[in-house]
């Protein structure tokens, strides 16, 4: 059966929002780490959080000052803040009430249940002592529906379609939050390589939910090469680019070999893969982490829409 | 007014259709029953079975309340109601085709013209056009009352975009699921077949352009509109995509959908927008639910519309009241099922008695419909009268006025076990290569006590409809 460019760009954007509904839960729940220590280098860290998401400017248009309340509030509730909790799962289930018919029963069922529980959870304000509460209740709604996803649905293009919606999102948000913090990782005044800040660097890989696998793939300590290779170029870490470049290229293969057209989104693809490969941490550093990181999410960007285009997501398309 | 109950002859005699369902229920728990709807409630929630309400933001998306004691028909009261729906679906059709064509109907002088001409209903547009295998309303759903053991009424035919559908067959899911012994103790002939009977339905129709498998469609106007659950739950369960406006387009000659692979054309399109919507070139130009120059496509054979453009003037309420003459003009035969008796206001002598007998009678506009813009005389207070009145006497060709019925009822759970509540019924009907009639329908239940409305949206609830093999 034929898939309309509109369900599969549906399809596209539910993933991408169920993906930074937990997202954002996640930094929450690394500001609050932070902050809670006075060990931070940084007085800040809850605009580092707005920043990490990309919604400070929307937040600074709203609101002065970084109180941990009002970020909190708009992080997880703001009807104003599209990536909030709220408007995350609300944009999502709406594009899924959209793709009803592409999804199974299980999916969906999944998918409007956690949209009913937590937005039932967040119509209460929340205070700080109940975050972990709730950034909890976020992420096992999230497990419930990705488990389902992976348990219910047919291997087809609708399974491609969220799958490079879910990694383009999840590859946006890492890199996201390692430009936020790569002065943190190359300070001038410390030796790339030299053991870093311990507790910033345990937070941050958490939230990244990394912060048990990464002692298992490097020794204890946190160095900067590590970090940036777990990050960046682990194929083995499934937050990693490089992991999520894998399954986005293996998506498109999958679809190229369902229609059997080769578009330009599939050499965009494989060039930024390619270019994860081919780089090592120490070329990456020399060249400037920085820069690297504002290349890669401009190309990110630019995949996503090119899979728009070429897949006839829009009219006129 | 004393009611027809069709569970309870008297409080320790049960009809025969309802003896077996009787007994189980009294070794029931009503507390544990109570629990049951609750989670029935829960159930259709976290599946999304929801309708929209208009202009209601906070409650955007709500529950039809349901109620888990069944409606039950013996074999033969459904027998004798099944033929008579099917000669009624029959008559519609060749009804249809004749109004569109060579109007013997009116020449033989059976329905006055007055009442086609300068109708908003009829469009022009299908004149001297007859859709592919000759359907005009393929899908239809008629509104059927009882007041009696063999006292069976039509209330209405529903031949444009009739819905509820899916609550006939997520209710059987629901009970099914909860109460799996009752249908080990009833013979309940299936309603789940009925994707699959409108699948076929519609196959069977395809237009002369179609080469191999038809492509099938629903048309939606979009996830806001109130039967959005629907039209996704429809083509979810048919296999078929499901298709707004903005993902179709008039290209070479046919409707086409944009697909991740390019357009593909679309052979019969099951659309659950109204006629005025339905093609901005020739309709209400600034229509953005439409397909723009589908009419043209479907003219030259390129689509089959189901239902078609131009079925509203059927059933009408202005020419409801023909329906008996109609039926017997094209079928040869005397109607097997009764229209309610109604009195036309655009008749002076029937003016003149409604006017006067306000207080027993139903009003209804001749366009209206969900329960809106309608009298109930005998709930009615004095003022309500005399306003309506006013009304009837400004424009009496736009109402019609019916006895006030003795609605059946069927008891629902209460706290303190059951109470009789007055339902209708709305069996779905597919016409096509054949007729196809899914045993049951919607029962819908008035829930408050005495009231005799029951649209969902206006505080109706729904129930399982059971049709028993023997």
């Amino acid at each position: 059966m034929a898939l309309l460019g509109r369900t599969a760009n549906g399809l596209f954007w539910m993933f991408r929002y169920i993906e930074r509904a937990e997202n954002t839960a996640r930094l929450l729940d690394a500001g609050q780490r932070i902050s809670l220590t006075n060990l931070s280098a940084e007085p800040d860290e809850w605009q580092s959080v707005l920043v990490s998401a990309g919604v400070e400017a929307a937040y600074s248009a709203k609101y002065d000052g970084f109180d941990p309340a009002t970020v909190i509030d708009f992080m997880l509730c703001d009807r104003d803040n599209p990536s909030s909790v709220r408007s995350s799962l609300e944009t999502a289930r709406t594009n899924g009430r959209m793709v009803r018919t592409a999804l199974t029963r299980e999916l969906w069922e999944a998918v409007n249940e956690s949209w009913l529980v937590i937005q039932r959870r967040l119509a209460r304000p929340v205070a700080e002592p109940e975050l972990p509460a709730v950034i909890d209740l976020v992420k096992r709604q999230g497990a419930l529906i990705r488990g389902t996803f992976q348990t219910t649905m047919l291997r087809n293009e609708i399974f491609d379609f969220s799958n490079l919606g879910a990694f383009i999102e999840r590859a946006d948000n890492t890199a996201r939050i390692l430009d936020v913090k790569y002065w943190l990782l190359l300070p001038e005044h410390s030796q790339v390589g030299s053991a870093l800040d311990n507790f910033q660097w345990r937070s941050i890989l958490r939230s990244v939910s990394a912060h048990r696998s990464y002692a298992w793939e490097y020794d204890g300590e946190y160095r900067a090469v590590n970090i940036i290779d777990f990050l960046m170029l682990n194929r083995r870490m499934p937050r990693s680019l490089a992991y999520c470049y894998t399954v986005i290229e293996e998506s498109l293969k999958y679809l190229h070999r369902n229609y059997e057209v080769r578009h330009p989104c599939f050499e965009t693809a494989a060039a930024i893969n390619e270019r994860l490969s081919d780089s090592s941490v120490r070329q990456i550093i020399d060249g400037g982490l920085h820069e690297f990181l504002e290349t890669f999410i401009r190309d990110n960007n630019r995949l996503a829409q090119e899979i728009g285009q070429n897949f006839r997501f829009y009219p006129g398309a | 007014m004393k009611s027809f109950d069709e569970m309870l002859i008297s409080d320790d005699a049960v009809r025969e259709p309802y003896a077996r369902f009787h007994e189980w229920f009294l070794q029931q728990d009503t507390t544990s029953l109570g629990d049951k709807a609750g989670e029935a409630e829960a159930f259709f929630r976290r599946t999304g079975i929801t309708f929209n309400v208009y202009g209601q933001e906070e409650a955007a998306e709500r529950l039809i309340p349901f109620d888990l004691v069944p409606r039950i028909m013996a074999k033969a009261e459904w027998d004798r109601l099944a033929e008579g729906i099917e000669q009624r679906v029959i008559a519609l059709n060749a009804f249809l085709d004749d109004l569109y064509h060579d109007q013997e109907i009116i020449k033989a002088g059976k329905i006055p013209e007055r009442l086609i001409a300068g109708n908003e209903a009829f469009l022009e547009e299908m004149r001297g056009f007859r859709p592919p295998g000759g359907v005009y309303t393929h899908i239809i759903g008629t509104d059927i009352v009882r007041c009696g053991e063999n006292e069976f009424y039509v209330l209405e035919d529903n031949a444009r975009t009739p819905s509820g559908v899916s609550y006939m067959i997520e209710n059987r899911e629901t009970m099914m699921q909860m109460f799996p012994e009752l249908f080990a103790q009833n013979r309940v002939r299936p309603v789940e077949t009925y994707p699959h009977h409108l699948r076929r339905s519609l196959a069977a129709v395809a237009p002369p352009a179609c080469d191999g498998t038809p492509t099938i469609a629903v048309l939606t106007p979009g996830i806001y509109n109130s039967a959005f659950f629907e039209h996704a739950f429809l083509a979810d369960q048919m296999g078929v995509e499901l298709v707004e406006g903005s993902d179709v387009a008039e290209i070479d000659g046919r409707i086409q959908m944009r697909t991740t692979e390019g357009y593909k054309p679309i052979d019969v399109i099951y659309r659950r927008v109204d006629d005025a919507f339905l093609d901005p070139k020739v309709f209400n130009p600034s229509s953005m639910l439409g397909i723009p120059g589908i009419m043209d496509v479907y003219r030259n054979g390129g689509i089959t519309i189901a239902n078609a453009p131009g079925t509203g003037i059927s059933d009408d309420k202005a020419i409801y009241s023909y329906m008996p003459e109609i039926v017997e003009f094209y079928t040869g035969a005397p109607a097997k099922l009764q229209n309610v008796p109604t009195w036309r206001c655009a008749e002076d002598d029937s003016l003149k008695y409604v006017l006067e007998h306000l207080e027993e009678l139903v009003v209804k506009e001749v366009h209206g419909s969900g329960g809106y813009g309608m009298l109930v005389g005998p709930t009615s207070t004095r003022e309500e009268r005399e306003i309506f009145a006013e009304k009837l006497k400004k424009k009496p060709t736009n109402y019609i006025a019916q006895p006030t019925l003795a609605l059946s009822t069927v008891p629902i759970l209460v706290d303190g076990g059951l109470a009789p509540r007055h339902v209708d019924l709305r069996p779905f009907v597919l016409v096509s290569d054949k007729v196809r009639i899914i045993p049951g329908g919607l029962t819908r239940v008035a829930l408050k006590e005495g009231s005799l409305v029951v649209n969902s949206s206006q505080g109706g609830g729904t129930k399982d409809t059971w049709v028993l093999r023997d």
